[in-house]
């Protein structure tokens, strides 16, 4: 694996204190704000040039709003979202369009993002309208069709409707469109949770190739936690609308110090019957009780104290900051939103 | 001794617009009281469809059984009145599907819709049934139970609302449960409690179970005996333990393979594809850096359409391993042998294929792949 290094110019994406309030309403006419889901809160990370940062987490916590601010399809409640030095959370017209060209995104399901009455050619040829300026001059089918064999599919396919290919077919066919324009950066929403397995290998692969070629950074949301540590050169977990912990993959997945991290890992079912024999431990697992609370009432203080084992009267009214724990060296030593961040003796690879 | 549940040569076809489908093309498999059976497979592998045609319950037309046989108990479920079978499907087979909103009804409270199970197969009175059902609810933990009783399905969550499916399949203790991608839908901390509840219950009710997946994770924590599906087929069965670790089909290999997995980092080709040995070391990892893992071994083309199915063996145009023979001639299921001890080498010598259309082998391994010796030994 060639060795990425960060681009020493600064991240490409930074993210700052984002937060996303969604308005509960009651009454029809006389609408009456009610209170508010906070889907998304003080959410801070940065993405650098030619990485990819992997955002797990279960339903409900928040990843794909995220998702839906990077790209300015939604408007953040508070916080920034600069790219390369930019804030773009208040951009609009031409200026939020030239920004948009260079953040592009891959949805979930290659079956609903996709238009069934347009032809592939046109699918992948729809960011150039939209944006001529970054037309590549004179023959557009022409790039249409080297763009389908950059993404493995038959250039000779062009004229082909989305029902005549597959499921794998159709999400290479979302990523063409996703680098028409030639973006520097891609958010992937679950692009390959709707796949079967030996067709979302093919598609990861892809992913990564098309990383090295064009020097692309991911940011890829997913909750398959095997596929995030796969692809991922750092992961931040989220939480209700928080991130709980971040750092690399083996920090996150090898060294977990948050409490939901490690309950989130351990009930990853593993596909071995019985992973390293020579271990001397087993895998022990942390069940989890209840459900995730609503993230219209969320708890005070630590979003994860009604399900957290370790929580004492200091969660419920402290909010437990992103930061490195004291105390903690070594690959441990990496940001946990946790009172009592530490490593879990056994789990361990 | 008969075995709980035995499915011998099933097949299903679909009649489309587009011809005949033969969804289920020649399936069998087995399972007693107490164990689990794991069937894997992707989408369109027929998986979920043979659990139709066992339960009775295909949608037929388009849907019609065209052979085989299906045994409770030793007796023929396909060709018993459907009076005899309705009340064997009641109270001795029930299933849990993946999508408990829709199987569940809507405009009943959870408390009725299971009261309603003893009232009709056990002539209970409504109160009687109502106290039962709380206690069912309370025996797959539903927090409450008795004041969520009256709570209608979409008041509960995912988790909750597939233990209700589990809390209704369980009502009559059956001695069969088929459970169709029961977590496929939830969240993976919800989906371990699920999943142990449903383990917890076969063992205490020694109740045999069918666990329809396509997640390789489950399926390994769960299952005594796998049967990997592909194309309408089984194309291998084997011990949990015996697959995981020596696969004896190149398509069951190419799953294992393509599968990140957790707790590895790297994610390199792990155990080598088709000419390594599977024992290839792990790729190590520096703790500090930021790798991102490699290239994953990935099975080449889609799953083809059960309209078009490929001569011979339907997994070749996507094998590593297909020779000529396997564009010809349909592989029957091989009987796989190998010698004492899950590890030992297989003896190559031995008429191995006396087994061939036997049902299972010997020690419960079959495999239909003209070259599974050489897969088994890859």
């Amino acid at each position: 694996m060639p060795d990425r290094m960060p681009d020493p110019d600064g991240p490409v994406l930074e993210v700052r204190d984002l937060a996303k309030l969604y308005p509960l309403t009651q009454g029809v006419v006389f609408k009456r704000r009610t209170g508010a889901v906070r889907a998304v809160d003080t959410v801070s990370f940065a993405l650098r040039r030619g990485e990819t940062l992997g955002i797990v987490g279960e339903s409900g916590c928040g990843k794909s709003t995220v998702a839906r601010l990077l790209v300015s399809l939604e408007r953040p409640t508070a916080g920034t979202i600069h790219y390369r030095g930019e804030d773009i959370t208040r951009l609009s017209g031409r200026a939020l369009r030239a920004v948009r060209r260079n953040i592009q995104m891959v949805f979930q399901d290659p079956y609903t993002s996709l238009n069934p009455r347009m032809t592939v050619g046109d699918i992948v040829a729809e960011p150039f309208e939209i944006h001529p300026e970054a037309t590549p001059n004179g023959n557009r089918r022409r790039a249409v069709q080297d763009l389908l064999d950059v993404v493995g599919l038959n250039p000779e396919h062009i004229n082909r409707y989305p029902h005549q290919f597959s499921g794998g077919q159709r999400q290479r066919i979302g990523i063409a469109r996703g680098l028409a324009l030639r973006p520097e950066v891609i958010v992937a929403d679950e692009p390959v949770s709707a796949l079967d397995v030996s067709v979302q290998a093919q598609v990861i692969n892809l992913m990564e190739s098309l990383q090295d070629e064009f020097n692309l950074s991911y940011i890829f949301i997913a909750h398959d936690l095997s596929v995030v540590r796969h692809i991922s050169n750092r992961v931040a977990v989220m939480y209700l609308g928080r991130i709980a912990e971040t750092g690399t993959g083996p920090e996150i997945y090898d060294h977990p110090t948050h409490p939901y991290t490690q309950a989130l890992l351990s009930a990853v079912p593993v596909p071995d019957p019985d992973p390293e024999p020579e271990s001397r431990e087993p895998r022990t697992r942390i069940l989890l009780t209840g459900d995730v609370p609503s993230p219209a009432n969320p708890p005070s203080g630590c979003r994860f104290r009604t399900r957290c084992w370790k929580a004492q009267d200091r969660c419920a009214v402290e909010v437990p900051v992103l930061a490195v724990p004291t105390g903690l060296a070594g690959p441990g030593a990496h940001a946990s939103a946790c009172h009592f961040a530490e490593e879990r003796a056994e789990v361990r690879e | 001794m008969t075995r709980l549940l035995e499915v011998r040569d099933l097949r299903v076809q679909f009649r489309t617009r587009d011809g005949i489908a033969e969804a289920v093309g020649g399936v069998s498999y087995g399972v007693d009281a107490g164990r689990t059976l794991a069937v894997l497979g992707e989408s369109g592998s027929g998986k979920s469809v043979t659990a139709q045609a066992v339960m009775g319950i295909l949608d037929s037309p388009p849907g019609r059984i065209t052979g085989g046989e299906v045994l409770f108990r030793g007796r023929d479920l396909l060709t018993m009145r459907a009076e005899q079978r309705r009340r064997i499907r009641g109270a001795a087979m029930a299933m849990i599907f993946q999508d408990a909103l829709s199987a569940l009804n809507p405009v009943i409270t959870v408390g009725a819709q299971l009261a309603e199970m003893y009232e009709v197969h056990r002539g209970m009175s409504r109160g009687d049934a109502q106290r039962r059902a709380v206690e069912l609810m309370d025996r797959v933990r539903i927090p409450a139970a008795g004041q969520r009783a009256g709570d209608y399905p979409h008041q509960f969550s995912g988790g909750m609302r597939q233990r209700i499916m589990i809390a209704m399949a369980m009502a009559l203790e059956p001695d069969l449960i088929i459970a169709d991608e029961p977590t496929t839908a939830l969240d993976v901390t919800v989906q371990a409690q699920v999943m142990d509840l449903l383990a917890e219950l076969r063992r205490e009710y020694a109740m045999g179970l069918v666990l329809i997946t396509h997640d390789l994770g489950v399926v390994a924590d769960v299952a005594d005996t796998i049967a990997v599906m592909y194309a309408g087929r089984i194309v291998e069965t084997a011990p949990v333990r015996d697959l995981y670790r020596r696969p004896a089909h190149p398509y069951t290999r190419g799953l294992l393979d393509s599968v990140p997995r957790v707790d590895h980092g790297g994610g390199q080709a792990r155990r080598g594809h088709a000419d390594h040995g599977r024992h290839g070391g792990h790729e190590s990892h520096g703790v500090h850096g930021a790798h991102r893992g490699g290239k994953l071994y990935a099975i080449r083309g889609a799953p083809p359409s059960p309209l078009t199915m490929p001569s011979g063996c339907p997994f070749h145009p996507r094998c590593p391993r297909a020779q000529e023979v396997c564009r010809v001639e349909r592989p029957p299921l091989y009987e796989v042998t190998t010698d004492a001890g899950t590890d030992a080498v297989a003896n190559t010598g031995a008429d191995t294929e006396s087994g061939i259309g036997s049902g299972i082998g010997s020690d419960g391994r079959t495999s239909a792949c003209h070259f599974w010796k050489e897969e088994l030994h890859a």
